[in-house]
């Protein structure tokens, strides 16, 4: 018994340097403990319901009204904003009025190819620069999981030390990178290679978002890989397999979860990005993300921005609801 | 078994010269004097010019001042908020909305900035409309929407520092006729405390970082430093923003190694203090 909790005490190496460095990905290192009845409930305290109830409320109203405002004022009458803009359709009676403003804006969504290339776009980006997170962040993530506990904890300290500085600056760097007179096409011209154009392509909004990501695509591979039983391994190269056809049969399988987690975590967020596309891409294709800013700020068409947004989130519906799908997976394997 | 010690090696290398050339080429080239950031000046350089050019730029101090006002109560809110919601779905069991409670609190870590800041921009507008507040957008409006954002982060953060202990000394101090209240102070905040800690410094640096969602809520008044630095940088490279990433990356850097050794020593001694615990016991 004793020894059991002093067992638990001893937790993975990556808690040596700090309890929660960051949320997401230590939901995926500490996989939650399945819901019990807690003394604090059997209690039944008076405070109980007031604990609950201040973040509850706080969410609710800063977190599910706002949205439920974003649907009704992507279907509404246009009067209800404040700034000024054209009705889509003009009054003709109030039955016909109501039925064709409600659906106006996304009629105008699916017939104006913009949004639609847009969407197509965004997903694609979002696609391409996963798959390089993954090609990038697979062999990192092996050999951080590979190598000695307390060169472990280095790694992964050196791979989080850029979550914390500005996000901002770090795809800013990229700039003076990749301009056409930039530090990589200088480098390459020491050997006559050169000039290229990477700026305001597609290729720098690729480097941009896999830059940004690669930590989201390594902690949940590491925090998988680092969990493999490498007597599988072993027990494949005696039975004669190589190492390339071991890893095949054996470490990529089980390491399924942590791709398909890493991935939802880059492929997500990369899809409404804004900052990246805004500094590094190109102004001619746009990515959801600044079509949505634009028609808002710039247009000041705000039902118009809302369905787009509703759209955005119907596009992302099924990853979320996939990520979610293996997070309580993850749940139902800690129970066993 | 020696090649894919290379193998590995070689994968180090280059996934970290990809994290961190272009830090260091920030680094490197804010000492350089050539207004040309990429034209390295031989003559002149290394200058702190662009550091003086930079704390001459009353702009960037003062958004840096309203960015570090809005992180700080950003950060206090989220960790209030965030406990209590991490304390309530690692402890309080099965409770009528809990289902919905844990959604909102996951949602907002994928969900897209500007969904969010949009959503959020639309709820201040309904609001002022109908009760008058928030008069206009500002300091409020944006410390709103970054407590929100960033209290899931807390949430997780606690959620899962909790699920790390087992509640056999909350239930002994209960069972011992401590009140909840109680209970929560003298045991359950000491063991949780790095992890709000880190909640603390997770949020401030969320809220510090936020570009978007402060487009969205802000007012013409209030402008932070990521809305300066965005709209510098959207002209071209400037040599002082340079200076002021090098800034952040030495603050941080240093933070993060000093916490780095705080932590393994306050985990070490809990684990020592527990060993010590259990032997005085058997």
């Amino acid at each position: 018994m004793a020894r059991s909790q002093i067992r638990q005490t001893q937790q993975p190496p990556i808690d040596a340097w700090g309890a929660g460095r960051l949320g997401l990905i230590f939901s995926l290192l500490y996989r939650f403990g399945p819901p019990r009845w807690s003394q604090y409930v059997r209690k039944n305290w008076a405070g109980q319901r007031l604990v609950i109830g201040i973040p509850y409320l706080w969410l609710i109203l800063f977190f599910a009204v706002p949205f439920i405002i974003v649907l009704k004022l992507s279907f509404s009458e246009v009067r209800l904003a404040m700034p000024p803009f054209a009705p889509l359709i003009e009054k003709v009676s109030d039955a016909a009025y109501a039925l064709n403003v409600n659906l106006g804006n996304y009629l105008f969504l699916l017939s104006d190819t913009l949004y639609v290339n847009s969407y197509l776009y965004s997903v694609k980006v979002a696609a391409v620069s996963t798959v390089f997170c993954l090609l990038i962040g697979y062999p990192m993530s092996y050999a951080i999981a590979r190598s000695t506990p307390t060169m472990r904890n280095i790694w992964l300290m050196l791979i989080i030390l850029p979550f914390w500085t500005s996000f901002l600056l770090r795809v800013y760097a990229w700039v003076g990178l990749l301009k056409t007179d930039g530090l990589i096409n200088q480098f390459l011209g020491m050997f006559g290679l050169g000039p290229f154009t990477m700026m305001y392509t597609d290729f720098a909004v690729y480097i941009g978002i896999v830059y940004s990501y690669l930590p989201f695509m390594i902690l949940p591979l590491y925090s998988n890989l680092e969990k493999h039983d490498l007597t599988l391994l072993e027990a494949s190269a005696d039975l004669g397999a190589g190492p390339v056809k071991s890893f095949l049969r054996i470490t990529l399988p089980l390491s399924m979860p942590g791709i398909i987690a890493g991935s939802l975590l880059v492929f997500i967020p990369a899809v409404g990005e804004y900052v990246i596309p805004s500094l590094l891409g190109s102004s001619d294709q746009l990515m959801i993300g600044r079509v949505l800013s634009d028609e808002f700020f710039a247009n000041r068409d705000w039902p118009v921005a809302s369905a787009v947004s509703i759209a955005m989130l119907l596009l992302l519906v099924v990853p979320i609801v996939l990520f979610q799908r293996y997070q309580n997976q993850e749940l139902a394997g800690a129970r066993k | 078994m020696k090649s894919k010690t290379w193998f590995r090696n070689l994968a180090l290398l280059v996934g970290f010269a990809f994290l961190y050339i272009p830090i260091l080429s920030m680094v490197v080239y804010s000492f350089n004097n050539s207004r040309l950031v990429t034209v390295w000046d031989t003559a002149d350089s290394p200058t702190l010019k662009w550091y003086r050019v930079l704390f001459s730029n009353e702009q960037i101090l003062s958004a840096a001042w309203l960015s570090i006002q809005v992180a700080a109560v950003t950060a206090t809110g989220a960790v209030i908020l965030g406990t209590l919601a991490g304390l309530v779905l690692a402890r309080f069991g099965p409770f009528k909305g809990r289902t919905l409670l844990s959604a909102m609190t996951t949602a907002p870590l994928v969900m897209p900035e500007v969904i969010t800041g949009l959503s959020l921009l639309l709820l201040f507008v309904s609001l002022e409309q109908l009760i008058g507040w928030p008069q206009g957008r500002g300091f409020a409006t944006i410390a709103i929407a970054h407590i929100t954002f960033s209290m899931a982060y807390v949430t997780v953060v606690v959620q899962s520092r909790l699920a790390t202990f087992d509640d056999s000394l909350e239930e002994a101090a209960l069972d011992l006729g401590a009140r909840p209240a109680k209970v929560f102070f003298r045991i359950t905040l000491p063991l949780i405390l790095p992890a709000i800690l880190s909640g603390w410094l997770l949020a401030f640096t969320l809220s510090w970082d936020d570009l978007v969602i402060s487009q969205f809520v802000a007012g013409p008044g209030s402008t932070t430093l990521p809305m300066v630095v965005f709209s510098k940088v959207r002209l071209g490279v400037s040599p002082d923003i340079n200076a002021l990433a090098t800034i952040m990356v030495t603050i941080v850097g240093i933070g993060v190694v000093l916490s780095a050794f705080y932590m393994r020593r306050q985990e070490r001694r809990l684990a020592l203090e527990m060993q010590l615990a259990k032997a005085e016991k058997a």
